[in-house]
């Protein structure tokens, strides 16, 4: 069981709470103690959109111990709105194929289970095609700034 | 502090409040009920409903509130750190002991000088939710107020429930009058210890009573809390626009309607069981916001839960002018409903964590 | 200056080795390199592995090893590189002699791998990635490979078996190499045939994971036995660079910039240009490193490796030999052991002892071991003295 290592990015899972470079204005997922685009120190809480695109994807049939219930699913790299990239998984896939450059939203979503029925849910990030039209809902909520 | 009339058995504010955001919540899954019936009975036919919603691998009550939350922020227009409460009701919340509320506050940005928690009544914690929410905007003690009805209901198989108990709910942020996309003009509850529907701590399934679960327990509370809240307003059904019921099953809510003097007319448009099953927590709250998705200003509307063990809570509400430009804010309902994929009974079985993997 | 030789080298075949413990799979290659060196006494040891921890609950191989292999009280440690493992011991060995610090240093690969089942060990290698940005949304080695795969298929506008020429040569040249997992070619139509591991990447296009150790002597030249019984093989050059650990932060996500800049690195020192190079024992932990690796440096044009490996250009016989002794994907992948293993068969070839594969000719070898995707990249030149 490893509580504190889940608790203690619970932020930036839960609803992509990224930062912003305070001296440069590049949007930084996920939070570093700094910028890796000017290397100054970035501290400024930003609140991701959860939009972005398909830059890549594949289907795991062979999932590592933890995640074998889940098998097969989906993980891709998203090329968030903002710039930044992510690894995440895809959920919800209906009948039209994944494919590079699908748009799709942020979900806050269960990802594992920890330690065999006794542990903590592990929730946090995952995306799914843009199910509903342009006035869907932002994957996050406050925080901005 | 003003008093409530004694005579009237109706909880009031003495400050007036409303739903300011709703969002709603349906699991893209849906199993049919023919599925079902083919497994137990052989045949496709028997089923009450056309199919359920299932809740995904990934989702729990947890996680659709989270999605429901954010709906009705949306359209509250609010941020979430303006929220003084964050309560989810539903008899599946994911952990025995540890808040479905601060995970889901923590998720949709909410801060931490809040209260949260979970409200536990059967299929009527949502709306029990609801009123304390109403009681807590209403006392001045907060601004803002959420809350959620929310369920990935068990059925056991085999068991006449499977064809029903469904994954869904709904969240509504409740607030100050002049915000108000709904007013909320009075709330009534009634309750008694009726045994007809209830789960042990270490059991998976709940049991239930089976014809008991009818007239002692469903009609007598929502009937109850239904006729109470129109003598007491001095209104008649035909005063109403629209009426929600608990939903455990079609039959159940249009009997009970036409007992308060409703017509299927009324009751039709919150009435989801049939394509989502029974969201036990959500059940009223989501047939509520499928109603919101399509009312006009000046719709009045009556609300009854029914939570086994057992009790209603009756709302009586009334649709303002704001309702036309916060309602396209998010996903409506009808939208929830159109995203469908249809599973199969293995595959709703694997879904529900029936396939035991050891 | 001081010139660093590879004087020994042994190893055990790449397998599953149920019967052998970690410690006697990696005394084994060790004795050999020794014995084979002509009686060199090493002054350190350096270990590279990955897993042992975990899969072996095993840390503090330095003592486990000097002890089981009867090195006295010597200098031991491990060094950890992801997959670069025994590559990075090997650039601890060379720095060691090159300061002054040691004579003669031994450097063992060892990866102990088949006592856990798979889904367990696959969740282990997994800890080369980000754990937490890349593991935890339920990532592997494999998946992450298949995503750089898709990627790439994707931007040439290739068919997904597109990649199938370096399964197919590092197959055939592990026909002749005893030391291989797979010793059975592989054909276009078995190929084709192959289940999926991870859309777009077949049971082929991913190395399977495999027990393995093996040992390299190096020493100074001057301290080469009399009668020492090979050609003399020298490290000429040493690179080492890293990127960034997650795959998706990468500015050039299919450049694969840490192996060029240790290959370059590597090139430079020892004084030769990339077209002096006779043979590549390059990372094929799966084809899609392979396949970035040669475009990255400049030895196929982006987008084209795929197709020069399909016609034949990295043959034995062809214009640059690659994994010339079946690479990860037929001899098997040791994981912390595949540095060591690809120079022990650069060795090989260069003394011209690899028989059916011998690459005429061969007088330097370059040979890389990445750990991730690139994440970290350890290059080394090796050079046959002219006689």
């Amino acid at each position: 069981m490893e509580n504190p290592r889940y608790w203690r990015l619970k932020k930036q899972r839960y609803s992509l709470l990224g930062e912003v470079c305070p001296h440069c204005d590049s949007k930084i997922f996920p939070p570093r103690d700094i910028c890796p685009e000017c290397g100054g120190e970035a501290k400024t809480d930003f609140a991701f959109s959860g939009k972005g695109k398909v830059y890549s994807y594949t289907v795991m049939r062979d999932a590592p111990a933890g995640y074998e219930q889940n098998a097969p699913y989906t993980v891709a790299i998203v090329a968030l709105d903002e710039g930044p990239m992510v690894t995440a998984q895809l959920t919800d896939l209906g009948e039209e194929p994944v494919r590079i450059g699908m748009p799709v939203e942020m979900v806050t979503r269960k990802l594992r289970e920890d330690g065999e029925k006794k542990g903590i849910l592990v929730y946090g990030y995952k995306f799914r095609p843009i199910c509903f039209h342009e006035n869907s809902q932002p994957a996050s909520q406050g925080q901005a700034g | 502090m003003e008093k409530n009339q004694p005579a009237s058995k109706l909880l009031r504010t003495d400050r007036k409040t409303g739903i300011v955001g709703y969002g709603a919540y349906i699991p893209r899954y849906r199993l049919p009920g023919s599925e079902v019936a083919m497994l137990w009975t052989g045949s496709p036919k028997g089923s009450p409903v056309k199919e359920k919603a299932v809740a995904g691998l990934d989702e729990d009550v947890i996680t659709m509130s989270i999605e429901a939350a954010r709906n009705a922020l949306v359209r509250a227009n609010i941020d979430a750190s303006e929220l003084r409460a964050v309560w989810v009701g539903s008899e599946s919340h994911p952990y025995a002991v540890k808040p479905s509320g601060t995970l889901v506050a923590e998720a949709i940005g909410a801060s931490n000088d809040i209260q949260a928690g979970d409200w536990e009544f059967a299929c009527k914690a949502g709306t029990e939710a609801m009123v304390a929410a109403i009681a807590l905007v209403g006392s001045g003690m907060g601004r803002y107020a959420l809350a959620i009805g929310m369920d990935t209901a068990q059925g056991k198989p085999g068991d006449a429930l499977e064809y029903t108990a469904s994954s869904g709910g709904a969240a509504f942020v409740i607030g100050p009058r002049e915000e108000a996309i709904v007013n909320i003009e009075a709330t009534y509850s009634f309750v008694s210890d009726t045994p007809d529907f209830w789960r042990r701590p270490e059991q998976k399934y709940p049991e239930h009573g089976q014809r008991f679960t009818g007239d002692p327990a469903y009609f007598k509370h929502v009937e109850s809390a239904g006729r109470v809240m129109l003598e007491e307003l001095g209104m008649k059904a035909s005063d109403f626009t629209y009426a929600v019921f608990h939903q455990p099953n079609p039959r159940f809510p249009l009997k009970a309607g036409k007992d308060l003097g409703f017509t299927e007319e009324q009751i039709k448009p919150g009435l989801l069981v049939p394509v989502i099953g029974n969201t036990y927590a959500g059940a009223s709250m989501v047939g509520l916001t499928a109603i919101l998705d399509i009312a006009k200003p000046g719709d009045r509307i009556l609300q009854v839960s029914y939570g086994s063990g057992a009790g209603s809570d009756a709302f009586y509400l009334e649709v303002t002018e704001k309702i036309a430009e916060r309602r396209e804010l998010a996903p409506s309902t009808a939208d929830y409903l159109a995203r469908r994929t249809e599973i199969n009974y293995a595959t709703y079985a694997r879904f529900r964590g029936k396939i035991d993997m050891g | 200056m001081t010139e660093v030789v590879i004087a020994g080298i042994g190893q055990i075949p790449v397998g599953e080795h149920y019967t052998l413990s970690l410690r006697s799979m990696g005394v084994q290659a060790l004795t050999r390199a020794l014995k084979d060196s002509g009686g060199l006494k090493p002054d350190a040891l350096y270990i590279g592995n990955l897993l042992s921890s975990m899969i072996s609950h095993q840390s503090n191989l330095g003592a486990l090893f000097t002890d089981y292999g009867r090195l006295d009280s010597i200098e031991a440690f491990t060094t950890e590189a992801a997959g670069a493992s025994g590559a990075a011991a090997l650039r601890l060995g060379v720095l060691a002699i090159l300061s002054g610090q040691a004579d003669t240093v031994a450097v063992l690969g060892v990866e102990k791998w088949s006592d856990l089942v798979r889904a367990d060990a696959e969740a282990m290698i997994t800890q080369e990635l980000d754990y937490d940005y890349e593991s935890i949304p339920g990532l592997t080695s494999t998946s992450q490979a298949a995503l750089i795969q898709q990627r790439y298929l994707h931007e040439h506008d290739l068919e997904q078996n597109a990649l199938s020429g370096f399964a197919l040569l590092a197959h055939a040249n592990a026909v002749h190499n005893p030391f291989a997992f797979y010793r059975n070619p592989l054909t276009e139509e078995g190929y084709a045939r192959a289940g999926m591991l991870s859309d777009p990447i077949t049971i082929f296009d991913g190395a399977t994971y495999a027990d393995g150790a093996a040992a390299l002597v190096l020493t100074r030249r001057e301290l080469l036995p009399r009668g020492y019984a090979h050609p003399v093989i020298s490290v000429m050059g040493s690179g080492a660079s890293s990127d960034a650990l997650s795959w998706h932060d990468r500015t050039e996500p299919m450049s694969f910039t840490a192996a060029v800049r240790a290959i370059d690195q590597a090139v430079q020192q020892a004084g030769l240009s990339k077209e002096q190079i006779d043979l590549f024992e390059l990372d094929d932990a799966f084809s899609i490193y392979a396949a970035l690796t040669l475009e990255g440096v400049g030895l196929a044009d982006k987008g084209a490796a795929w197709k020069m490996a399909r016609d034949g250009e990295y043959n034995i016989g062809g214009r640059l030999p690659i994994l010339t002794m079946g690479g990860c994907l037929a001899r098997g992948n040791p994981i912390g052991a595949k540095g060591v293993y690809q120079v022990v068969e650069a060795v090989t070839q260069l003394r011209g002892a690899a028989g059916a594969n011998q690459v005429k000719g061969a007088r330097a070898a370059l040979s890389l071991a990445l750990g991730g995707p690139a994440s970290t990249a350890i290059a080394h030149v090796l050079k046959r003295e002219s006689e």
